[in-house]
């Protein structure tokens, strides 16, 4: 058969197996033995020419309500912030995307020194000392700092407060299963914040660490400099989880005295993509560095004295430790970490935090439009960055609301009722930079219509 | 000597800027009046200020410093570098794709779901399974999750197994994944030719034996012959078989994990599937499993009503819970699924034929210059063992740096672990005759090199923007970023 990605003619093949010193194709597959062959054709999708499957994929894109279509008030960790146009030319330079992970560095210093001004990167926004070079996403990321917590103080209790996202509590939770570590969840106070007494009650001797979102899952800043002095106090660890572009404008989980600070670097210009891929970052105090799962990249010199970059402390990682390692990642998110590198050098000292500030006035002014309409009310008073929960009138049906404002071209918020049974009718309102003040005020509009 | 590249940091000039922000439409009010000023960040962070051309050319700059499959052959054996197609990168980033959120109302997202759904279903067929899920985000990720359908499987049966079995030749991550999901390992010695010991087998096994994790092929670019016995012997003991589907590329369409015996199995489909690898991810590891093992997958995975709606099916109550969030790297499964599509399974099964012809010719040309391994017909990749270089000093190593002057990524080295100076080259089936023999004759010159002048080689590279690098100082004083704050 002819295929374009396939450079094998009869003559190569003929040439090839004469070398080889073989009859046939077919005689290089004779050690699989004949009761396991499959024969015939696999009941799988068929082969499609270029025009063909470009429109059945398009046919299929074309079935889905996309952000350049509709105004998206979604958030709940996925948000739409504006993209740089840049980020995807670079992002689309083969030479990094077509690249394995650099294990040849004098061939691979671009995608490494890449790496490495991600890892500052990561340490300008969080204040911490050390970073890798990047998690599976956010939640992967959380689990992962809890492993390590518990490693790290020969702990197996984890303290998890239910503002944490709730797909970030049940990866913890299988991640907790697999190392026997205990989790304990704390719930919320009136305010949409962690209950600090709760909190404080679940703090054993036995806790490795205290695990918290900020903002949290409501949108909500969580009062860190209360939760800090709790778990340090029985010495165990402080682990935050945090949006990285709030990072442009609330106070660095390093400075709030944070052990490990993870997220998600999905805001800074990684496209939502369903949900993935994103990028987790994971971020440490200089004491857990050796601790630290994942790859990570070092400064070093050459033969002759010139600056360049390794893989390095490899002696942490599962190639080497094999049954005796603790974390057991190896691929990353290399990419989206050199997109958002891209999105962090495109908006630079002054942008990151314009654009934070951007996003506190647009989502505070929905949360005010909200609080005037008169049939939603603002269930919890603490301070928050991008995210508000709203509560629709008693009996209002989120399903068929989020139906009614998607016919009028928004995407409605999060129903927090699956999640939260107590929060049944309660909404999660993202509202970004993007979102223009007629938008916003339009979605206010049409929720009071069809409420 | 040209100066060191400089950090995108060093680039920096205050007043400079690249970014471009709409104007505020609504009150500007201050962040302290909404944010308690304790919440605030008391200094901000140092990121460079630099204009949109420092951007592009820095990061080009870095391109040029890097190499890709675009760049030219990259057989690195075991990690399936073969050609990633243009169409799959355009589709992926389409807005009905690129620009959707997980939370989407189902009726707002049925291209989507449509096409995870056929990608389960393809899968499946393709592994010999009866349901996949596609959440794992690697094929690390995929191992862990599957051992995790294991240890649920053996519980949900009152059983307490604790060991997983692996072969000596495999990955680093089948240990790490067993010891992360809380199983101890039992290391099995190859034999002779490499493969299962099954006396060793046999011993090895017991009641709490929970599963035995192959490769196959194996790192070795063997199969294993005997692979219908060692199901059995596991399978008697009343353990699983875990598939390690780094090597599927050898069987597509030809033999199937199922049909073999194995009851969980993972593909990474950056590498059989053609979704690149971005410089160290984002893959995808998704895994397929047995019916015995269905109700234990992560939840949600993609179903279809009777009226041809798609839904997230949720309702698994013996579900071992979540493995990331969201529905798992979505972008990348929407490249596998348009690969999938360029072929169809006769196009997959010749994918796989090309793959394993064009390893055993190279083999075959190789293997008078270096010691092949394991002789006899392997599949998409081969072992060599450089030890007859150490005569003249010269180690396998150097042998992948002097390949760099040639133009060429090096093979793996020093894997898999039980073989001396060991070279794995995987060519994949998208390289011609033509790329394989220049390829070849680079290795036949380097080992008349070693012979003739072996300086030659230690000193490699000679053509690269740095030389070889102080891997043991980065390691004990660290500099891992740059403290430019």
């Amino acid at each position: 058969m002819k295929h374009r990605y396939l450079p094998m003619t009869e003559q190569d093949e003929a040439e090839m197996l004469r070398t080889i010193g073989a009859e046939s194709v077919e005689e290089l597959f004779r050690d699989i033995p004949r009761s396991v062959r499959y024969e015939g054709n696999l009941p799988m999708s068929g082969a499609l020419d270029e025009a063909a499957l470009l429109k059945h994929m398009r046919r299929l894109a074309g079935r889905n309500a996309d952000f350049d279509e509709y105004a998206c008030f979604l958030g709940a960790g996925i948000y739409d912030h504006h993209i740089p146009v840049v980020a995807n030319h670079i992002v689309s330079r083969s030479e990094f995307y077509t690249a394995y992970t650099p294990y040849q560095p004098e061939i691979s210093q671009g995608e490494l020194q890449a790496i490495f001004e991600f890892q500052s990167y990561v340490c300008e926004l969080t204040g911490m000392k050390v970073a890798n070079a990047s998690m599976y996403d956010g939640a992967t990321a959380l689990a992962e700092a809890a492993a390590l917590a518990a490693g790290a103080t020969r702990r197996r209790r984890i303290v998890v407060s239910r503002a944490v996202h709730p797909e970030a509590r049940q990866v913890l939770r299988v991640t907790a299963r697999g190392l026997g570590l205990e989790i304990v969840e704390v719930g919320c106070a009136p305010d949409g914040t962690t209950d600090l007494a709760g909190l404080e009650a679940a703090i054993t001797g036995d806790t490795a660490a205290v695990l918290v979102q900020t903002p949290n899952f409501f949108g909500c800043l969580e009062d860190v400099r209360a939760i800090e002095p709790l778990i340090h106090a029985r010495k165990g660890l402080l682990v935050l989880s945090v949006n990285p572009l709030s990072l442009g404008l609330l106070e660095s989980p390093g400075a709030l005295g944070a052990d490990i600070a993870v997220g998600d670097a999905q805001p800074l210009g990684i496209p939502a993509s369903f949900g993935g891929p994103t990028c987790g970052f994971f971020a440490v105090t200089e004491p857990l560095m050796r601790r630290m799962p994942g790859r990570i990249v070092g400064q070093t010199v050459d033969s002759e004295g010139r600056r360049g970059f390794v893989l390095t402390l490899q002696a942490r990682e599962q190639h080497i430790r094999r049954e005796k390692a603790t974390s057991n990642i190896c691929s990353n998110q290399a990419l989206l970490a050199l997109c958002a590198s891209v999105y962090l050098s495109v908006m630079g000292k002054e942008g990151i935090r314009e654009t934070a500030l951007l996003n506190v006035r647009k989502s505070h002014y929905a949360s005010s439009l909200a609080a005037a309409g008169g049939k939603l009310s603002l269930p919890f008073s603490a301070p928050f960055f991008n995210e508000f929960v709203v509560k629709l009138p008693e009996g209002a049906d989120i399903g068929a609301v989020n139906g009614k404002l998607l016919k009028a071209g928004f995407i409605g918020g999060c129903d927090l009722g699956a999640a939260y049974p107590e929060l049944k009718g309660h909404l999660l309102i993202a509202v970004t930079e993007r979102r223009t003040r007629d938008e916003i005020e339009s979605f206010f509009r049409e929720m009071e219509a069809v409420l | 000597m040209k100066p060191d590249k400089a950090l995108i940091f060093e680039l920096s000039r205050p007043g400079r800027a690249a970014y471009s922000l709409p104007e505020c439409d609504v009150p500007e009010l201050c962040a302290d009046s909404v944010i308690p000023a304790g919440l605030l960040r008391a200094k901000p962070a140092e990121l460079p200020e630099v204009y949109e051309v420092d951007v592009i050319r820095h990061y080009t700059e870095l391109s040029r410093r890097n190499f890709g499959v675009d760049n030219g052959f990259y057989p690195l054996g075991s990690c399936t570098m073969k050609y990633n197609p243009k169409l799959n990168e355009d589709v992926a980033r389409f807005p009905g794709f690129a620009k959707l959120h997980p939370y989407q109302p189902e009726s707002s997202v049925q291209g989507a779901l449509e096409l995870l759904h056929t990608l389960q279903s393809d899968l499946a067929a393709l592994t010999g399974m009866d349901g996949v899920t596609l959440q794992p985000a690697a094929g690390a990720h995929g191992e862990w999750t599957g051992l995790m359908l294991i240890r649920a499987y053996h519980e949900s049966r009152g059983e307490r197994r604790t060991k997983v079995i692996v072969p000596d030749s495999s990955h680093g991550t089948n240990p790490a994944s067993a010891a992360v999901a809380g199983f101890e390992t039992v290391t099995l010695k190859s034999d002779e030719r490499g493969m299962v010991d099954l006396e060793a087998l046999k011993a090895a096994v017991g009641d709490d034996t929970a599963a035995l994790m192959l490769t196959n092929p194996s790192t070795l670019g063997l199969f294993e012959e005997r692979i219908v016995e060692i199901a059995d012997i596991v399978h008697e003991a009343g353990g699983l078989l875990y598939y390690d589907g780094a090597n599927s590329n050898a069987i597509m369409g030809i033999a199937r994990p199922g049909d073999m015996g194995f009851d969980v199995v993972h593909l990474n489909l950056h590498k059989t599937m053609s979704t690149p690898h971005g410089g160290g991810g984002p893959g995808a590891g998704p895994v397929g499993v047995k019916s015995k093992l269905l109700p234990f997958l992560p939840v949600p995975t993609v179903g279809r009503r009777a009226d041809g709606a798609y839904f997230w099916d949720g309702d698994r109550p013996q579900s071992i819970g979540r493995v990331k969030a969201y529905c798992g790297n979505f972008g990348i499964l929407v490249r596998a699924y348009a690969y999938i599509r360029t072929y169809g399974p006769e196009g997959l099964r010749r994918v796989s034929e090309c793959a394993v012809l064009n390893a055993n010719y190279m083999m075959r040309r190789l293997a008078p210059y270096y010691d092949v391994a394991f002789p006899g017909v392997c599949k998409h990749e081969f072992v060599l063992s450089g030890k007859r270089l150490k005569a003249f000093g010269v180690r396998t190593l150097d042998v992948a740096k002097r390949l760099l002057d040639f133009g060429y990524h090096p093979p793996t080295i020093y894997f898999p672990l039980n073989v001396e100076e060991s070279m794995m080259i995987e060519p994949t089936e998208t390289e011609s005759k033509e790329t394989l023999d220049a390829f070849i004759d680079a290795m036949i010159r380097i080992a008349e090199e070693a012979e003739t002048d072996p300086q030659l080689v230690l000193n490699a590279p000679y053509t690269t923007v740095v030389k070889r690098l102080d891997e043991a100082t980065a390691a004990r004083k660290p500099v891992l970023n740059c403290s430019c704050g």
